[in-house]
């Protein structure tokens, strides 16, 4: 069949998502109609997943550069030097839309995108985390949501056997019909073998490895550029099946290639699949680019050439071979049993040129493909403020308070999900998920790469700057409490329509408040990824721009965790306590109220605390650390006494009307630190030297199982425990009402 | 001591294994392909590592047991040569029937990576000298299909030989259904062939073997394994 015997009308140009005007551009940027499948290609690169036509403007914002970054945004993933010849490769993608139209199949291609583009630049992957929201409890689609996120993400990582060592889970009415499904994968590459996408030379062979393509996934990244509206249930056909098993082969018999000089250029193929990956390599490297379709790899039959550059198989990938190392490559794919097809060769035209069953289906400028998609400067607003905080009940039994937030779904336990991902594999896990932030050790030596993955979209809600700039302050935060020192960054930014202004004002926000902190705290940008149309009908997301941090331990031994390890050591707090209440969890949970603006963010402080308590670790005078954040002291002071199991005894500076605020607010740049006592007056007295706040809070006690308060009923760990680790298995294990 | 680790397409535990007998063995095992025919001459010990052959599309280890290099393994099973199955290894050695029974999918239904407790059952073999009687020992379990399942009698023939290496347990090495992670036959974690050469396991040693993993329980293993091949 010839696809573009179907004409091209007002109606078909809407169901490829451009607008009217924007296929006016076309007509101009070429001369002439496009046909079927042209206008499919142009669909698929000009789509907002692809383009960032709506965020394009303001991430130029962001810090990108830094001395130790190798590769910023642009290639599949971001690179940063560590040191002895290896650098770090990360990034963050969403794969939201299709988890929520097929959980398991949406979360597990997700999580096989983000490998692939890690791999794709040489690097072994080491570990995988992700970021998840749910909507509310009670609303009907949220447990089969969770159960068939965690089951996809675990059912990839755990098979490919790269370890998923940590990530965050919310849940939250506004993503009732849009969940996020947010994957990171960090790998690491010698710095002498790192594998980027602009195409080189011409003649050289273009070739086709990994999976055959089918006709699934088709639109995919056109789906993800849409509103949910009715009728969301019949995109199913556009999301991806996954198959790890494939992608591990890929993985091996791509790192066993890249051992030799046989790659010149290489891209995997992701959002639609063949368009994006050959336009964008040819682009990049000022080429053009001829394929010859009859040789791509099939499973089904009579697939037209519209069908096969759009189709979204997965574990496929695209490289321009050194014509003189075909043959070896060649037998390195088929020893891992892979399919391996020369599918065209590059050009000096600058154009894309697609032949088919003896035709020519597509002759495009490749410039108008990678470089002229539309770019919007869209109107914003700033989003109303949110309600001042009404007065509540300030005298209720902190006990109480803690007992119903530990077992609330924000707070509790995410061992059910985590317990379902192999955070084991590779023998490398040296901080497993729980904890502040997740470590593995590089491979062979004795430093190690800490993970983690932070936003708290209550706050970009109330206030996207702040918010935004408090998702990279509590990843710093994360990084420096386990000892690391922190990198860089890779954000996942999921909004709603960028269409409404006040949408557009949290992008634009956000992204301020995520610059101003990036460049504050030195963790530049180096990879990235846009997710928007999170939204149903008229209800968007919770905005929510994701941050995965990573940083460097350059020695494990020096490793902080957040249990308490032994009796009679000194509790101490760093940071200033005002006991800010609004947009805190003890605020919506126990007063029922979101409200009030979120905890201000003190750049300048959040750096010298971050610094101050990674040099203590660093001299290995810290038995315990944990950071101050969802909750507030308190739920830290309880997380660090569960976690180790022990008990501990403090006192509240604050008089007895304020006692709530300083235990549950959740004041920002707060760690509490434990020391044996002679350690705790030196660094009492380093910190008042540096003009640290450091506040001694109390003692850690024996296994006596209880946190004491002053002047409160003892709070018994039993319970605090059962309320922790029961909410999440009992809410999954509970019939839908 | 020479040994070799077979690497199957999917299998993902391979390096791991490889790097805890260099670490504790000293000596560097040789990866051998699925596809290769023969062995090297002289080896000890032959290792299945975990992963998902073939991606366990089928029945978990069904098809890699069905690999070209398993007619090598099985006659060398069969001259006295020891083999260790982990995890989708021991997958493969019942489906190959060189130990007995199977793995069903876990209990619960879902896959399950944490800490678990295991009684050494059989302390006089060459894999678990170095942990002596009835020791209670913490390694991982990571796996979907770890349900050990056999017929009563085999069962009770198993017990009857000794040849029950591993049973789950509380911390405390008793016996009970909240300790069994996985619903397996009376507890069962680990066995042992009719002649204690083959053993195969669904717990992972090899991911606990230095104290910045969280522990070192899966050491005493690899000691047993290199006294016994010194």
């Amino acid at each position: 069949m010839n696809p573009n015997d179907i004409q091209v009308t007002d109606d078909i140009v809407a169901e490829h998502g451009l607008t009217l005007a924007e296929y006016a551009r076309v007509i101009e940027l070429i001369g002439r109609k496009p046909n079927f499948t042209e206008l499919g290609l142009f669909s698929a690169a000009w789509n907002e997943h692809c383009s960032y036509k709506s965020s394009k403007v303001w991430l130029k914002t962001l810090p990108t550069t830094g001395p130790k970054v190798i590769h910023g945004p642009g290639e599949n993933a971001g690179v940063v030097d560590i040191g002895d010849g290896q650098a770090v490769v990360f990034k963050m993608e969403s794969h939201n839309h299709p988890s929520y139209i097929e959980p398991f199949q949406g979360a597990a291609t997700g999580v096989g995108g983000i490998l692939r583009d890690v791999f794709t630049m040489g690097a072994r992957p080491v570990a995988n985390m992700n970021a998840l929201r749910f909507g509310a409890p009670d609303h009907p689609r949220t447990r089969h949501l969770v159960a068939g996120v965690v089951a996809g993400i675990g059912g990839y990582g755990n098979c490919i056997g790269v370890p998923t060592i940590g990530g965050e889970t919310n849940f939250h009415a506004s993503y009732n019909g849009n969940c996020l499904v947010n994957a990171m994968t960090v790998g690491i590459v010698q710095t002498d073998r790192i594998f980027t996408s602009a195409a080189t030379g011409i003649g050289n062979p273009v070739v086709y490895v990994g999976s055959k393509t089918g006709r699934d996934g088709i639109h995919g990244a056109t789906m993800a550029s849409n509103v949910f509206g009715e009728g969301t249930d019949e995109k199913r056909p556009t999301v991806q099946v996954g198959d790890p098993f494939t992608e591990k082969l890929l993985l091996e018999a791509c790192l066993e290639l890249m051992a030799e000089d046989a790659i010149l250029s290489i891209q995997d193929m992701g959002a639609a699949g063949l368009t994006s990956s050959s336009v964008e390599m040819a682009a990049k490297g000022g080429l053009g680019i001829e394929l010859d379709l009859d040789k791509v790899p099939t499973r089904e039959a009579g697939m037209t050439s519209y069908e096969l550059m759009l189709s979204e198989s997965q574990e496929r990938m695209l490289m321009i071979l050194d014509p003189r190392r075909a043959d070896r490559a060649r037998a390195v794919f088929e020893k891992w049993g892979l399919d391996f097809a020369i599918i065209g060769k590059t050009t000096d035209t600058g154009r894309i040129v697609l032949r088919h069953q003896g035709r020519i289906d597509c002759d495009l400028p490749l410039g108008a493909l990678a470089d002229e998609a539309p770019l919007y400067n869209r109107p914003y607003e700033t989003p109303p403020l949110p309600p001042a905080i009404a007065a509540f009940d300030k005298k209720v039994d902190p006990g109480q308070a803690l007992l119903h937030l530990m077992g609330s779904p924000d707070l509790c336990s995410r061992r059910w999900i985590w317990e379902q991902y192999d955070h084991m594999v590779m023998a490398d896990t040296i901080q497993r998920p729980g904890g502040d932030a997740g470590v593995v050790r590089i491979h062979g030596t004795t430093k190690g790469l800490a993970i983690t993955t932070d936003v708290t979209p209550r706050y970009v809600a109330a206030d996207a700057v702040t918010g935004g700039a408090q998702a990279v302050a509590e990843a710093f935060r994360n990084l420096c409490a386990v000892g690391a020192e922190p990198l860089a960054v890779t954000d996942c930014l999921n909004f709603g329509n960028p269409q409404n202004p006040q949408v557009m004002g949290q992008i634009v926000g956000a992204i301020q408040g995520i610059g101003d902190a990036c460049r504050a705290l030195d963790m530049p940008v180096v990879s990235g990824n846009v997710s928007l149309y999170n939204q149903t009908g008229e209800l968007a997301i919770q905005p929510t721009p994701a941050i995965g941090a990573v940083g460097l331990l350059a020695d494990i031994d020096r490793m902080a965790t957040l249990g308490f390890k032994a009796a009679d050591d000194v509790i101490l707090l760093i940071g200033t306590t005002k006991g800010h209440m609004g947009q805190s969890l003890y605020l919506r949970e126990i007063a029922a109220q979101e409200a009030g603006p979120p905890p201000p963010v003190d750049l300048a402080a959040e750096r010298r605390h971050g610094e101050f308590v990674r040099g203590l670790i660093r001299e290995g005078r810290l038995s315990a650390v944990h950071d101050c954040a969802d909750g507030g002291l308190l739920v830290a002071l309880a997380e660090m006494a569960l976690a180790g199991d022990r008990g501990a005894e403090i006192s509240t500076p604050l008089d007895e009307a304020d006692k709530t605020a300083f235990l549950f607010g959740e004041d920002q740049a707060r760690y509490l630190i434990c020391a044996k006592p002679d350690f705790a007056e030196a660094v009492l007295a380093e910190a008042e030297a540096q003009h640290i706040p450091c506040t001694r809070l109390g003692r850690t006690t024996d296994r006596t199982g209880r946190l004491t308060i002053d002047g409160f009923r003892p709070i018994s760990l039993a319970e605090l425990r059962s309320a922790h680790e029961g909410w999440l298995p009992g809410f999954m294990a509970a019939k839908p009402q | 001591m020479k040994a070799a680790v077979i690497v199957f397409p999917g299998s993902n535990c391979d390096r791991d294994i490889a790097d805890a007998l260099a670490k504790i063995c000293g000596m560097q095992p040789h990866m051998v392909w699925h596809k290769d025919q023969d062995l090297p001459e002289g080896l000890d010990l032959i290792v299945l590592p975990g992963g998902f052959s073939h991606g366990d599309y089928l029945r978990s280890g069904a098809i890699a047991a069905q690999a070209p290099v398993m007619r090598a393994v099985k006659s060398r099973a069969e001259a006295g040569c020891a083999v260790l199955g982990i995890c989708n290894g021991f997958q493969i050695l019942t489906e190959a029937g060189l130990l007995p029974g199977g793995l069903m999918r876990n209990a619960g239904l879902k896959f399950i990576c944490r800490d678990v407790w295991l009684k050494v059952d059989a302390a006089d073999t060459i894999y678990t000298r170095s942990y002596g009687s009835d020791a209670v020992i913490r390694i991982p379990v990571a796996h979907h299909d770890g349900n050990y399942t056999a017929d009563e009698r085999t069962l009770d023939k198993l017990e009857a030989e000794g040849r029950i290496a591993f049973r789950y347990t509380d911390p405390e090495g008793n016996i009970a259904d909240t300790a069994n992670p996985n619903g397996s036959a009376r507890s069962i974690a680990g066995v042992l062939s009719a002649n204690r050469r083959i053993l195969g396991l669904m717990p992972h040693p090899e991911r606990l073997i230095d104290p910045i993993q969280g522990g070192t329980d899966g050491r005493p293993m690899f000691n047993s394994l290199m006294e016994a091949f010194a």
